[in-house]
């Protein structure tokens, strides 16, 4: 029965972790509610997580729109049905890869530097010397940057919507010769209110998880540049991977009765 | 243990990571106003227990008291009321590298509200000068210093807010001899004059005669002897006497071989 040990040891660890997820994100929240806040670190990092992540994001949602409205010509092209393009250009822009692919490309970006940023001072003992300092580290660090998360995905995401959407448009005009005023009427048509909220509400909740994991994995690491590394990596990883799962989940609860 | 009460109080402080034993029942007095330096080879675990005394680590066993509060075992609000009575210099330093040298000197005083932000930058450029730094560099940031700068710009930070307790991990382990003495007047200034009660950690024998009312050894987890700085050399402890001259022959053996 000694295959069981290795089995059960990984689950144990597993759950370990889980738990201590857990507890890091329930202290976290629980230190976002709880003056003092720091103002001029949300507003920082809301620059940093934000307005310096838009390239990235535009650059996503332009390549991201324009290539939908290429692929479903070709698909549409064989039941004469190219009327739709409009229609699922926006529709899956807005629904899953504006708040998608623009979560993914933000957590390479700042998953990975909140990470760096706090391994970095875990390893050099600058969170010690806070507590020394009469500041919360959890408080300090960790809530404005999850604060900062929470309220920057959104406009991240709706700037992605819109420029994805502009990318679908540039190529069914100028590519697949539709006409711009048809193609626009049937977007505006198409477009609803409860797919762009859900996609907002999809971002606001990768905004928490890409700078929770971002903020837990550099917390927690141990052992120098190595420790570091480790983490950065594990940020990005973890956070990539819970967008995912969560995406599912929310669309879930979104359009079930759908 | 001259006092009756006092400020700091180890009783059978315990300390492992993982199967090593680092502190393994450490008993120790710090009376009000006296200024206790800590020896002892390097890897003895003498930052741990300036570490476990400030809750940055969890003592295993044992009971630390600071002015009669309990800490090992206390909740965050206690711990926190208790830090706050305390100065760290870390043996490292740890700056915070976002936050140019001034801030870094009065952080503690703006984390606790009791200055603006020019009345701190005024009180950090005093207090840098105290460790014989100029006005010019308040503005740098801590990545732009020697590291014997960074030390003191550390200790700066250390006294800035007055502490009743200061701990001092290595004060002037990286500064020239004449600097290392400005810094023992320094030390001897703050306990004599202010009445702060002091910590002190130091490799160098000049620095602890000059600054300690008291001297303890630390050795395989125990202190092996503690006395009044004058009974240094007339210990009768062969385990003082091979550290404090500097003997590689004696009762201490390092782990090397030729
Ligand atoms: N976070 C930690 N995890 C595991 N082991 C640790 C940790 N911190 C310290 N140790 C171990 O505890 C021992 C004591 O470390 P400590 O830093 O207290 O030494 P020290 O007496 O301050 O030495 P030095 O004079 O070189 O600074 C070392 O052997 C170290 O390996
Ligand atoms: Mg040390």
């Amino acid at each position: 029965m000694n295959f069981l040990q290795p089995i059960g040891s990984v689950i144990l660890h597993f759950l370990e972790t889980v738990g201590r997820l857990i507890r890091f994100s329930v202290s976290a929240f629980s230190h976002t509610v709880r003056p003092p806040f720091y103002p001029r670190i949300i507003i920082r990092q809301m620059v940093d997580i934000g307005f310096y992540s838009l390239p990235v994001v535009g650059l996503t949602g332009v390549f991201a729109g324009m290539v939908l409205a290429l692929q479903s010509y070709t698909g549409f092209a064989r039941f004469s049905a190219e009327g739709a393009i409009a229609n699922v250009v926006v529709l899956s822009i807005t629904r899953e890869l504006g708040p998608v692919l623009a979560g993914l490309m933000v957590a390479g970006r700042i998953g990975a530097s909140l990470a760096a940023e706090i391994g970095t001072m875990r390893v050099t003992e600058q969170i010690d010397a806070l507590t020394t300092l009469s500041t919360n580290p959890m408080k300090f660090l960790v809530a404005p940057r999850i604060i900062a998360g929470l309220i920057t995905f959104p406009f991240l995401v709706l700037v992605a919507d819109v420029i994805g959407v502009f990318g679908g448009y540039i190529v069914a005009v100028y590519k697949l010769g539709f006409n711009p005023s048809n193609y626009l009427q049937n977007t505006w048509d198409f477009l609803q209110a409860e797919d762009v909220n859900s996609g907002l509400v999809k971002a606001a909740v990768f905004g928490v998880i890409v700078t929770l994991m971002g903020c837990y994995h550099g917390y927690n690491s141990r052992g120098g540049a190595q420790g570091v590394g480790m983490a950065t990596t594990n940020a990005v990883v973890s956070a990539s991977i819970m967008i995912l799962c969560f995406d599912y989940i929310l669309t879930e609860m979104f359009f079930a009765g759908i | 243990m001259t006092n009756v009460n006092p400020k700091i109080s180890l009783r059978g402080v315990k300390k492992a990571f993982g199967p090593k034993v680092v502190l393994d029942g450490i008993d120790l007095d710090v009376g009000v106003g006296e200024s206790v330096v800590i020896i002892g080879g390097s890897g003895t675990g003498k930052s741990v227990m300036l570490k476990c005394i400030l809750g940055l680590l969890h003592a295993d066993q044992g009971s630390i008291t600071v002015d009669g509060t309990e800490v090992v075992g206390a909740n965050a609000q206690v711990q926190e009321q208790v830090n706050s009575k305390f100065g760290m210099l870390f043996q490292g330093a740890a700056l915070f590298d976002s936050l140019p040298v001034w801030e870094n000197v009065s952080f503690g005083l703006l984390a606790q509200k009791r200055v603006d932000r020019d009345e701190a930058k005024e009180l950090a450029v005093a207090k840098l000068a105290q460790v014989g730094m100029g006005a010019d560099v308040a503005e740098l940031s801590p990545a732009e210093l020697s590291g014997g700068m960074q030390k003191r710009v550390a200790l700066a930070r250390a006294i800035a807010s007055d502490p009743e307790i200061i701990f001092f991990d290595e004060p002037t382990t990286g500064l020239d001899p004449i600097m290392a003495d400005v810094i023992n007047d320094l030390i001897v200034k703050i306990t004599r004059e202010v009445g702060a009660t002091a910590l002190s950690i130091t490799h160098d024998m000049t620095s602890a005669r000059k600054i300690a009312n008291r001297i303890a050894m630390l050795y395989e987890g125990k202190i092996i002897w503690a006395g009044p700085t004058e009974d240094i050399d007339q210990s009768g402890n062969e385990y003082v006497d091979q550290f404090i001259y500097g003997k590689a022959d004696g009762p201490i053996k390092m782990a090397v071989r030729a």
